[in-house]
């Protein structure tokens, strides 16, 4: 663990919280290096969001440390935070320009700063005809992109969304996943909290999953699904070739027709095919499977 | 700090800004000032009906005694007492008396007779039984042998002056005015502080279980501490209080200055009657000025800057209490009632003692009264028109202003806790272990 590298944007080093007689966070430890988008994994009651507000130095750890830029986190680093919880909310009364204001002044801005900040990411959702409305005359997709913009209008170094796309339309879920790319593409380090795997794979380059205050899992999206390979393939013939595998010790997963999902052993699926191929089968298609994260996720929760 | 006052702003600006609160701060001191007309109009009695009352005086007794009432108008008649009672409600009268001979000067009890359609209140049968026992006495008294010069040569007036009004010696230079001054005073500040401690305290907790419902306080608490938070709420909605209650002072001043003047040049006729049989009977004459002089008699200078100190302190113990049930109950209001319990007992505690801190102003629960923190916000301005020893008054508010960082903080500690929790029962045993959780 490097405590001086300031390349990395955020290290935990066996961070613990305890709640009552329970482990909310069992020795953690993190690095996360300048402009990753980094998946946060976990089930329900994992110890994501006791994980999250430590990080925000909203709680403190019971053991551990945890250091900003190289530096040990103190409540001044929360300028440099954007956070989006999960469970979020406005001022309803206020009008969208107000409420923008105040919660960037909060953030540290000066009121010009807010406002020019303000300004550009209005016009960028093209929404500044807003600025005099109330939060409650806005429909729940709209009070999200305001939530958004509350949550990046300081230029935090450091991103974390949890739970971003809940409540959003396919639209304005991509809306949002651009500018989360683009804030990345600025040099933004995002931590991406979510239930939902498809977007775990798609947007993250590294994830974590948690279980029970446990880090079970980590590392890039590539690597740990090469890690968890099964060496299943797709293989799709002109004709039948049952009577090649038995042989060869390739299961059958499933078969429609000549389309086999296949599970080779340790044999080696170079021989098999060039059996086939000898044998003059057409071989229209090969692949690998590679496991999803959300059967991964499944089995290491599981396994726990 | 910059966070605090940004948190502090904001809560102060969006009440203050509201349509409701401008209304409610001018038309507050307009309800008050219709309320007392009201209640002094109640009171002159207008309002009431007079009640025809016919009386049928077998004994003559009311021959040179006759009754009179404010609400009542009396009518001897001549007829036979059997004639009367089919007849006195088409003859247009409410009540009708039946005063039998008295034959006996010595008999101490005399039964009279009264049919009504109505019902008679306790009041007026009291006010009557009163009025025919004067009656009688003078009866008997005419008919007896006492000299009458001697009987009223024993009925003495007595009027407790005020040795030390010249300003010479020492002691309390109060007349009888003066303290009834003091006392109205008393428990209009007594009063206040109690609306002023539900009134803003509740403005607080419904704040704080809006901001934990919406769950935007999930978003604050990522750029402040949980702390300023409830801190920068409870100084917002506590200037608010305080801006009202500046106005209102400021109104109410100006409206003793001003209504005087205009009330002199737009009477009409009847006040103008009313005016002029204020002057001539003296002793209404005096009571006026006197009340005006007593008024500027009270030592305003200190009595104001020392309620808003009481004010402040009553309204910070009470207001972070309210601020940490606020953060512990959530949306269900219903479990709220239970939490607030602690709240309400003490506040109502003091306004029960009120009373007899009025009465006795330096008694012993008065003292105690005004010293102990949950209580001196309702009793001290209380007693302050009674002119209280300055050293009980600062032990006072040393005592408040210490209670003030200990409520403050202990509210802190449960506030950070309870505004994460949702859905969970909370009892007073979970809210006292909240405190002692750590960072």
């Amino acid at each position: 663990m490097n405590q001086q590298d300031s390349n990395m944007v955020l290290s935990l080093d066996n961070v613990v919280k305890r709640y009552h007689n329970h482990l909310a966070v069992d020795h953690v430890s993190l690095d996360l290096p300048r402009g990753q988008i980094f998946g946060l994994l976990g089930p329900n009651g994992a110890g994501k969001t006791s994980l999250i507000r430590i990080i925000n130095a909203i709680t403190g750890a019971d053991e551990g440390h945890v250091y900003f830029e190289g530096k040990p986190l103190t409540s001044d680093h929360v300028s440099e935070i954007g956070y989006m919880p999960e469970e979020r909310g406005l001022y309803k009364k206020m009008k969208v320009g107000e409420q923008l204001t105040y919660l960037a002044q909060l953030k540290g801005l000066t009121k010009q700063q807010s406002q020019e900040n303000l300004k550009y990411w209005l016009e960028r959702f093209d929404i500044k005809s807003w600025w005099n409305k109330k939060i409650e005359e806005l429909s729940k997709g709209m009070q999200q992109k305001i939530q958004f913009i509350a949550t990046v209008v300081h230029k935090p170094k450091l991103l974390i969304l949890d739970e971003p796309f809940s409540g959003l339309d396919p639209i304005n879920t991509n809306l949002i996943k651009d500018e989360i790319y683009e804030l990345n593409k600025q040099g933004t380090t995002v931590i991406f909290s979510t239930h939902r795997m498809e977007q775990v794979e798609e947007i993250c380059e590294d994830i974590a999953l948690i279980n029970k205050g446990k880090m079970i899992l980590i590392g890039s999206v590539a690597q740990i699904k090469e890690d968890y390979k099964e060496n299943k393939y797709r293989l799709v013939t002109n004709r039948d070739i049952t009577q090649y595998l038995e042989p060869a010790g390739v299961q059958i997963e499933s078969q429609k027709e000549n389309d086999y999902i296949v599970k080779f052993s340790d044999y080696n699926s170079n021989a098999f095919l060039s059996n086939l191929i000898n044998d003059d089968i057409k071989i229209i298609s090969f692949n690998e499977i590679l496991p999803s994260i959300n059967e991964i996720f499944i089995k290491k929760v599981n396994e726990n | 700090m910059h966070k605090l006052w940004l948190i502090i702003k904001r809560e102060y600006l969006t009440r203050v800004k509201k349509k409701s609160f401008i209304i409610v701060t001018l038309l507050t001191p307009l309800g008050f000032a219709l309320l007392m007309f009201f209640s002094g109009f109640m009171a002159s009695g207008k309002m009431n009906s007079i009640k025809q009352v016919a009386v049928v005086d077998d004994g003559g007794i009311l021959q040179n005694n006759p009754l009179e009432g404010s609400q009542m108008k009396f009518t001897v008649v001549n007829k036979g007492i059997d004639e009367m009672k089919s007849e006195y409600v088409n003859d247009g009268y409410d009540v009708l008396l039946h005063l039998d001979k008295i034959d006996n000067l010595n008999e101490t009890k005399v039964n009279v007779n009264y049919y009504t359609d109505d019902k008679m209140s306790f009041f007026t049968i009291e006010s009557l039984e009163n009025k025919l026992s004067k009656a009688i006495k003078a009866y008997k008294l005419n008919h007896s042998t006492i000299d009458k010069e001697v009987l009223a040569g024993l009925e003495t007036e007595v009027t407790l002056e005020n040795g030390l009004k010249d300003g010479e010696g020492i002691g309390d230079n109060s007349s009888k005015m003066a303290s009834g001054i003091a006392q109205a005073l008393g428990y209009i500040m007594g009063f206040m502080m109690y609306m002023v401690i539900f009134i803003f305290g509740g403005m607080v907790m419904r704040s704080v279980m809006e901001e934990k419902i919406n769950r935007i306080v999930e978003v604050m608490i990522s750029s402040v501490k949980p702390f300023q938070l409830m801190l920068g709420k409870v100084i917002g909605v506590g200037l608010v209080g305080l801006t009202q209650l500046i106005i209102w002072i400021v109104l109410i001043g100006v409206a003793m200055m001003i209504i005087p003047g205009l009330m002199m040049s737009s009477m009409d006729s009847n006040t103008v009657e009313m005016a002029k049989e204020i002057q001539n009977n003296p002793e209404t004459a005096n009571a006026v000025s006197g009340l005006i002089v007593e008024l500027k008699n009270q030592n305003w200078l200190l009595i104001i800057p020392v309620f808003i100190i009481y004010f402040l302190g009553g309204y910070f113990i009470y207001s972070s209490l309210f601020a940490a049930v606020g953060s512990a109950i959530g949306d269900d209001l219903g479990e709220g009632q239970q939490l607030m319990m602690p709240i309400v007992i003490p506040v109502i505690l003091a306004i029960v003692m009120l009373s007899s801190v009025m009465t006795d102003p330096d008694g012993p629960i008065a003292v105690f009264g005004s010293m102990f923190p949950l209580f001196s916000p309702i009793l001290m301005p209380a007693r302050l028109p009674f002119d209280p020893p300055m050293w009980q008054v600062i032990v006072s508010i040393l005592l408040l202003i210490g209670c003030v960082i200990l409520f403050v903080w202990i509210a802190g500690r449960i506030y950070r806790v309870g505004i994460f929790l949702y859905g969970k029962k909370v009892s007073f045993k979970e809210l006292t272990k909240w405190m002692f959780y750590k960072g």
